[in-house]
């Protein structure tokens, strides 16, 4: 392993994880047993406040919502199945934070597209895709599969070639009569 | 599509704009809500393209994952293979040899000068000016000769392999790249003759579409689309991969953060990248590609495996499912700077074959939220001028 991959692999925690366990403690899940550079896994419900606090606090000043994201995390050893994933970035030090938001059971999440405005897409996928709904958005559609679609096939016990899908769609008759 | 209904302040005109038309540089639908010439509202559908790239990652082990990611941004195939690969080695914690990740920078800096010539190139025929793109296409085909000399395809080029490279570059490649670089200059400034002073092209890309800092924030716009508006952004220079903090040149930041302002970062980023480009062919240093094949990831070359008993095992070991070196349990995120900005890929890894999850962070689709901002009470003229210059890839849109 060569030196420079080291900082990105789960070897070097800086201390920004640690002070989200020091600032929230009743909100950390421990699992699952996952390798990582700077992750850190809460519960979902003051998810807000935690965003906020990685946003604003002067130590923190994670200003950048690189990526949102959910992972089902079904075959794992995890406190719940499924997670949203925020990668936050420092766009100073260029350091990632990723916080994973586990969802117990039917849970909704609070929406971040106040504070980004990117998450609101990104929040219409992960509700298309794994089927999370976030609680205040402003405009929760599908957006990537059809609007009559069902099913969220990111879903671990989605099969790959869907359910069927394929063989019920509907076969357009022409009216030959009419022309 | 077009619906008419009475309003107090006039007709509202309900314009559908795609999903087939040739200013939306692929299949994506923009629902206009249009008052004469002013835009009310935009709602744009996007989907059309979606292949599920993402759940097809979990069926797939690492390698064959890199011929999916050929046709995300299909304009710049390389860098999205130079991407996966890196965030792919992040997992697997290794690094390969320099000539490898030299010979990686060179490839994303040319598939970085080919992707700005379409953007610039169709932008502008979208404004009417048809010889530029006609121009950027001439030296895209040179371009894309290389490209097919060196990879075997001009768009699937599936070229990088996790630990390495499909296959080191051809004997006379780096000269003949080098004799493009030397005439390519001309082209844009042929290019920046025909737009800079244009007045048309001027009158509809100065104060079009607008992008403060403040929103590059909010949105997390990257790429040409931030540097535009000022935000000094580059991953290259700010969280180096691949031997980039090696190459002396500079991130072209814009003023305005209007249209204009994105074509020139473009235009002046092409310039730097055949710096770049210069700079890897003068320093190519002497070696191997890939990792050692000993790793049982990267495959051995092929007289090593006709001649040698260790060179067949290494082969067998990498080709069959149930052998091979499995990567650990894992979660990484990794960012490259690709032409359209910030290409992430955030893998979970299982500990098995296939990754467990891999998302794509698409520049195109973060890029393209602010285009709502930005078209609300705009002139109906302008969509083509944003369109263009935030430079929507439908392939990676949709993934």
């Amino acid at each position: 392993m060569c030196g420079r991959w080291v900082r990105w692999s789960g070897i070097d925690m800086s201390g920004f994880t640690e002070k989200i366990i020091v600032k929230f403690p009743d909100e950390i899940l421990e699992g699952p047993a996952l390798e990582s550079e700077n992750a850190v896994s809460v519960k979902s419900d003051k998810i807000l406040e935690i965003l906020e606090y990685c946003r604003t606090d002067a130590d923190m000043k994670f200003l950048f919502l690189t990526d949102l994201t959910a992972v089902d995390f079904l075959e794992f050893d995890s406190p719940e199945r499924l997670a949203v994933i925020y990668v936050l970035r420092n766009m100073e030090s260029m350091e990632n934070l990723i916080i994973r938001a586990f969802l117990s059971g039917q849970e909704e999440i609070d929406t971040v597209s106040d504070i980004w405005h990117s998450a609101e897409w990104l929040e219409r996928e992960v509700w298309d895709l794994f089927g999370i709904k976030f609680k205040g958005h402003p405009n929760l559609k599908r957006i990537l599969m059809p609007d009559d679609y069902e099913g969220h096939p990111l879903l671990k016990d989605y099969p790959l070639k869907g359910r069927g899908e394929r063989d019920s769609f509907k076969i357009v008759q022409r009216d030959r009569e009419r022309y | 599509m077009v619906r008419v209904e009475k309003d107090l302040q006039g007709e509202i005109l309900e314009l559908s704009f795609g999903p087939q038309h040739p200013a939306t540089h692929g299949t994506l639908q923009i629902v206009m809500e249009l008052d004469g010439e002013k835009v009310i509202n935009v709602e744009p559908h996007i989907g059309f393209l979606h292949t599920g790239f993402e759940k097809l990652a979990e069926h797939m082990s690492y390698n064959q994952f890199v011929t999916v990611t050929d046709r995300m941004n299909y304009l710049s195939p390389l860098s999205n293979n130079i991407g996966f690969s890196l965030a792919a080695e992040k997992l697997f914690g290794i690094e390969i040899p320099k000539r490898g990740q030299y010979i990686r920078v060179l490839m994303a800096e040319l598939s970085r000068i080919a992707d700005h010539l379409v953007s610039i190139g169709t932008a502008a025929m979208d404004l009417g000016a048809m010889t530029v793109f006609l121009y950027g296409f001439r030296e895209r085909e040179k371009l894309y000769d290389l490209f097919e000399w060196a990879t075997g395809a001009r768009l699937t080029t599936s070229y990088t392999r996790v630990g390495g490279l499909m296959a080191d570059l051809p004997e006379d490649f780096p000269d003949a790249v080098l004799k493009w670089v030397e005439q390519f200059p001309k082209t844009i400034d042929e290019i920046e003759k025909l737009l800079n002073h244009n007045r048309i092209f001027q009158d509809r890309t100065y104060d079009i579409g607008v992008i403060s800092k403040e929103d590059v924030i909010k949105y997390s716009l990257t790429g040409p689309v931030a540097r535009a508006s000022g935000v000094n952004y580059d991953m290259r220079k700010d969280l180096p991969y691949s031997s980039y903090e090696e190459f002396e040149f500079e991130v072209p930041i814009g003023e305005n953060g209007d249209a204009f302002d994105r074509y020139l970062v473009r235009m002046e980023e092409m310039r730097q990248s055949l710096g770049i480009v210069k700079q890897v062919l003068a320093n190519l240093p002497d070696g191997e590609v890939n990792i050692d094949p000993d790793s049982k990831l990267t495959m051995p070359g092929k007289d090593e495996v006709y001649t040698t008993i260790e060179g067949l095992i290494h082969h067998f070991e990498v080709t069959m499912e149930n052998r091979g070196i499995l990567p650990p349990v894992r979660e990484v995120y990794m960012g490259t700077e690709s032409p359209n900005g910030e290409l992430g890929f955030y893998i979970v890894s299982n500990g098995e074959r296939e990754p467990y999850r891999v998302r794509i962070r698409p520049p195109s689709f973060i890029n393209y939220t602010i285009f709502k901002k930005l078209m609300k009470g705009a002139m109906f003229s302008d969509t083509v001028s944003n369109l263009g210059s935030l430079n929507i890839i439908a392939g990676e849109l949709d993934r």
